[in-house]
């Protein structure tokens, strides 16, 4: 089995905010990341699959293929996007680098696991991995 | 739903890698210019990445600032600007990046009871990384 990687960055913006809490509260748990006009970063997605090598053309996957379906599927929709007003999965959950993560998996995994073409290769999602800065990152791993 | 939240940390430190057991030859034979009697330094990275479920309310898996809080506590404020080979839990345990790499892992290792201590892993420079899991 290897574990393939591809990396690919978008730039968005976001701000955390819980409505079901004070002004205050939401300020003493998000700080500076509460502020309403928002900020942003410049993420970095990382997509691990793991699969067998083909026999004739020593690919896991086709990282073209691999590519474009990260664009299709998740930087079309976060990249210059405001997060909180623009994508629906964070409607009602804030777009925290943990929660980018796992809607990310959520993205990703039936356009990865459920394909057929060639490009596939039988590859499988195994890990997404989210940095919001070089420093942080969040990490998921599908349903254990 | 558990994720996983990773952060890295910077300290620069010192240490001379001796074993006491080997002779002064033995010592250079396999420790090479890391044997050097003055000791040399790194800039390490210091990965801390810690699992559990994602708090439905906030949208993380842990408070970046009690995560900060206890990393600074346990790790910085120890290591940081500091010669290896003089803390106390290298008096018997030669500093190699193995073991600053363990000695970091259990010392966070019940640091914050909300999460799980996922891994540690310790780069010494840009092409040399260790890391200790709670696989083993």
């Amino acid at each position: 089995m290897i574990f393939l990687t591809r990396r690919a960055t978008f730039s968005a913006s976001h701000y955390y905010w819980n409505e079901a809490w004070s002004a205050e509260k939401n300020q003493q748990v998000f700080g500076r990341c509460a502020n309403r006009n928002g900020h942003g970063h410049n993420y970095t997605l990382e997509v691990t699959v793991a699969g067998e090598p083909d026999a004739v053309t020593g690919f896991v996957v086709d990282l073209k293929w691999l590519k474009d379906v990260m664009e299709r599927e998740v930087l079309a929709a976060y990249d210059h996007r405001h997060l909180n007003l623009e994508t629906p999965e964070f409607n009602n959950a804030n777009p925290t680098t943990e929660n980018i993560a796992i809607a990310a998996w959520k993205r990703l995994e039936p356009a990865i696991n459920g394909a057929s073409d060639a490009g596939a290769g039988g590859a499988k999602l195994k890990r997404i991995r989210v940095y919001e800065t070089p420093e942080i990152f969040a990490e998921y791993r599908g349903e254990a | 739903m558990k994720a996983y939240f990773g952060r890295r940390y910077t300290i620069s430190a010192s240490h001379r890698l001796n074993a006491d057991t080997l002779s002064v030859e033995e010592n250079r034979a396999v420790y090479g210019k890391c044997n050097n009697a003055h000791g040399h330094g790194h800039n390490y990275v210091i990965e801390v990445l810690v699992g559990g479920e994602v708090n439905a309310a906030t949208g993380m898996v842990v408070d970046l600032v009690a995560l900060d809080r206890a990393v600074g506590e346990r790790i910085l404020d120890r290591f940081d600007h500091a010669n290896l080979n003089l803390d106390p839990l290298f008096r018997d345990r030669v500093p190699t990046t193995e073991n600053l790499c363990k000695a970091v892992f259990d010392l966070l290792r019940n640091a914050l009871p909300e999460v799980e201590l996922e891994h540690v892993r310790v780069e010494e420079t840009e092409n040399n990384f260790f890391e200790c899991s709670t696989r083993g």
